[in-house]
């Protein structure tokens, strides 16, 4: 959470800085303790990880990934800033795909206005399936997380079913898929990065423009003030005159429309179809990016981009060193553990620095009276 | 606490509980036995009291019911653990790994021991450092995956059946059966009579070839029953769930009985982790739990923080997955009139204290039920893999009044540091 002081404290800041960059030392070094007692090459393991990132086609990758990773963080940030954990981003965005996959493949309208009902359909439904949980949540007192867990498998076998009935085959492969997104509705990669065969994703954009519009949102709105009021007290809020289960369900709906965007990068840019093969599991990787990023736009982009440079970096290390590649998702376990644990031990050091503060200056003027035992 | 009840009442109940409780778990057991009974004659779906569709519930029921067990424990010392599912994922591979070289039994220790260390580092975030339970029990899930499939391609590559995503194979654990009676009772249960022969098969899944760890599953939960609510050392753990500032206040070092519940915690998940490895598929295999984890908090929240509700929540789980896997669709179909007559029975019960939104929310989704059974032939496959999330959510939306979790559940509590 940001601090409300306006004074900006030097050491603070070094120290919020600090945080994360000692967790990717602590987890590197760690990393390289396993790749060591498991007898890997741990040099050659970092070696091959920064080649792969250098070549420009990674550089895109990584670009591609991170987007797709920030939009699924931001999600689950919003949520964040106030005390809602929506576990559910996972659920809403694969359901919100097919949904749009759909929508692009069948309306009758011109490429553009499929692109733009695909990716209104996709808010739509993210928004939805979230706000179930928030539903359950202002009306029945359900918790959010658990909610959220049931309802990502109510999704997983929801999904299934309803791509079994609308299937047609991927060519090439057993695999199923809804029918694959006429070419007018796909939107062309951006050759952003030079000397790469691989193009940005054109939807890049997007993940942007949500950025800018959550920093928007949360900084510069009296919604967005009311929402982290709400995070920091429900009681001091309710009592300034906030909504708070109104708060609770635009939250829980705004939450599951960024997430109902996650997939959208990926099935309008590349896949073109949704099938058994569409990407699982980002909403809990956004979950992880949204607190080393600590909820800030820009905290989370460097978590994202992080996050996302280990994974394309982690790829060739099985064919190239023999290497599992998963040493990077430990390091990624362990780099957000390490950074939770290291903001808990700041916080509290701020706390009693700011204790030990106001009481030397209460101290000065009534040394007299003492202190109560 | 504004509706607490005067003493003198609130004395009498807990005098009286543990009294009434045993006949009348035996009576909602027999009232659901005639009831699938009647549904069978009625339906014509013979696999839903089948004893092998009962034995299959029992064996998909003890990893959700070692899962929640080890939520019960930790949410019963107050600490939220979302971190289950990673635990069970380290118990697997722990299975995996010892079970292969040593035997099933060392693999049962092998997987509580993984479980526990991930109980310990769950302990050392949330009660060491005060981090939020939730968000350590997700980073710890993501730990435990990649920690896992690394672990697994180290120590299972290139061994003889084994591999990157699955362990060598691991010897049978040992069954037991209740000598000469499972042929009687087998006769008996392809009789098809009404009752009787449901009975047979329900006491027939229960005492012919059990699993040893299955017997030690349950044996757990009665065990956790004793220590949690019977001991000194349960009260004083449970008060720390409660009021970890009362607790304090009476000398309870509240630190050290979180970590002894959530290091608990995980080998329990551990344990339900080696029972899919052992039990279930004999090897470790990526990806095995499932979200079973998750399922066991589910169970355990069901189950109102309780064991006896925690069992029976994990048997409806086992249940509905074990119908899906025996003639799935025409077993979940004969369900759906099951859950119709009972939602609309609720309903109906309701009504005496006059109607209300709740009323008509259960009133409608039974008549809606019906009308699906009545409609179709068959489930898909789909819908009844979503049946024990769908009934969760009911619970919780339905019954939520009646469920109380501990009261500091999930807080973080420093020391000394008591509002």
């Amino acid at each position: 959470m940001t601090t409300m002081r306006s004074r900006i404290n030097v050491r603070d800041a070094a120290l919020s800085m600090a945080a994360p960059i000692l967790a990717v030392a602590f987890a590197t070094a760690v990393g390289s303790l396993i790749l060591f007692v498991a007898g890997d090459p741990v040099g050659q393991t970092w070696q091959v990880m920064f080649d792969t990132a250098k070549q420009p086609r990674s550089i895109a990758l990584i670009v591609n990934q991170g987007s797709v990773y920030y939009l699924s963080a931001i999600a689950v940030a919003v949520g964040f800033r106030m005390n809602l954990f929506n576990i559910g981003v996972d659920g809403q965005y694969r359901l919100a795909a097919f949904v749009a996959a759909l929508t692009a493949a069948y309306i009758p309208a011109p490429g553009p206005v499929r692109i733009a009902a695909a990716i209104l359909a996709a808010m739509v439904t993210g928004a939805l399936w979230a706000g179930i949980a928030g539903l359950l949540r202002v009306t029945r007192g359900v918790s959010e997380v658990i909610s959220t867990i049931m309802l990502n498998a109510i999704a997983t076998s929801l999904v299934a079913y309803m791509l079994r009935e609308v299937s047609v085959p991927v060519e090439g492969s057993n695999n199923i898929g809804t029918k694959p997104i006429p070419e007018s509705a796909r939107i062309p990669g951006i050759p952003l990065i030079p000397d790469s065969t691989q193009d940005v994703y054109g939807l890049v954009v997007v993940a942007v423009v949500a950025g800018i519009a959550y920093s928007v949102l949360l900084n510069r709105t009296r919604f967005g003030f009311d929402l982290r009021a709400t995070g920091h007290s429900e009681s001091a809020a309710q009592a300034s005159g906030v909504n708070v289960k109104r708060m609770i369900l635009t939250a829980m709906l705004i939450s599951g429309a960024f997430a109902g965007l996650v997939g959208l990068p990926e099935l309008l840019g590349q896949a073109y179809t949704y099938s058994l093969t569409f990407p699982a599991g980002l909403g809990f990787i956004g979950i992880a990016i949204a607190l080393l990023g600590r909820n800030h736009p820009l905290g989370i982009a460097v978590g994202a981009a992080l996050f996302s440079f280990l994974d394309v970096a982690a790829n060739p290390l099985q064919i190239i060193a023999d290497v599992s590649s998963e040493i990077v998702t430990i390091m990624q376990g362990i780099i957000v553990l390490a950074v939770v644990i290291a903001y808990e031990v700041i916080r509290r050091y701020r706390v009693t620095q700011e204790q030990r503060r106001v009481a030397r200056q209460l101290e000065a003027p009534t040394e007299a009276q003492g202190v109560p035992a | 606490m504004s509706t607490t009840p005067t003493t003198e009442t609130r004395r009498k109940s807990t005098a009286k509980a543990p009294r009434r409780l045993w006949p009348r778990v035996l009576i909602i057991i027999s009232l659901g036995i005639i009831f699938l009974s009647a549904v069978r004659v009625v339906t014509g779906a013979d696999d839903i009291s089948s004893s092998g569709a009962l034995n299959a519930s029992l064996a998909l029921a003890v990893p959700i019911g070692l899962a929640g067990l080890g939520g019960l424990w930790s949410e019963r010392a107050g600490v939220v653990n979302i971190g289950l599912e990673g635990m069970m994922i380290l118990g697997t591979w722990g299975a995996g790994f010892f079970g292969w070289q040593w035997g099933p039994w060392a693999g049962v220790l092998g997987g509580v021991a993984l479980g526990a260390l991930g109980g310990l580092l769950h302990a050392f975030t949330t009660v060491t450092f005060g981090v939020d339970h939730i968000v350590s029990g997700v980073a710890i899930n993501i730990l435990a995956l990649g920690a896992t499939q690394y672990l697994a391609a180290v120590a299972f590559s290139g061994k003889p059946g084994g591999g990157e995503t699955r362990s060598p194979s691991i010897d049978d654990m040992p069954s037991l059966s209740v000598p000469g009676i499972g042929d009687p009772l087998g006769d008996l249960e392809a009789k098809n009579w009404f009752l009787i022969s449901d009975l047979a098969a329900f006491a027939r899944s229960l005492t012919v070839n059990v699993n040893a760890l299955t017997i030690i599953a349950v044996a757990l939960f009665v065990l956790t029953w004793f220590v949690l609510w019977r001991t000194v050392f349960g009260l004083r753990l449970r008060s720390c769930g409660e009021s970890p500032s009362a607790a304090e206040s009476l000398g309870v070092n509240v630190y050290r009985y979180k970590y002894y519940a959530v290091i608990t915690s995980g080998a329990l998940a551990g344990l339900g982790g080696a029972f899919l490895a052992i039990v279930a598929s004999s090897s470790y295999r990526d990806g095995q739990t499932g979200g079973r984890g998750y399922i066991g908090l589910a169970a355990m929240i069901f189950g109102n923080w309780r064991p006896g509700g925690l069992g029976a929540g994990a048997g409806l789980f086992g249940y509905t997955n074990a119908l899906q896997l025996r003639r799935g669709g025409e077993s979940v179909h004969a369900l759906l009139l099951v859950v119709a007559v009972l939602v609309i029975a609720l309903a109906a019960w309701q009504l005496r204290s006059g109607f209300s939104r709740s009323v008509a929310v259960a009133g409608s989704i039974g008549v809606l039920v019906l009308t699906w059974y009545l409609l179709t032939d068959e489930v898909p496959e789909d819908f009844t893999r979503m049946t024990p999330y769908i009934a969760t959510l009911l619970v919780l939306a339905l019954a939520s009044q009646r469920l109380r979790m501990p009261a500091a559940d999930g807080q973080i509590y420093r020391r000394g540091q008591a509002g």
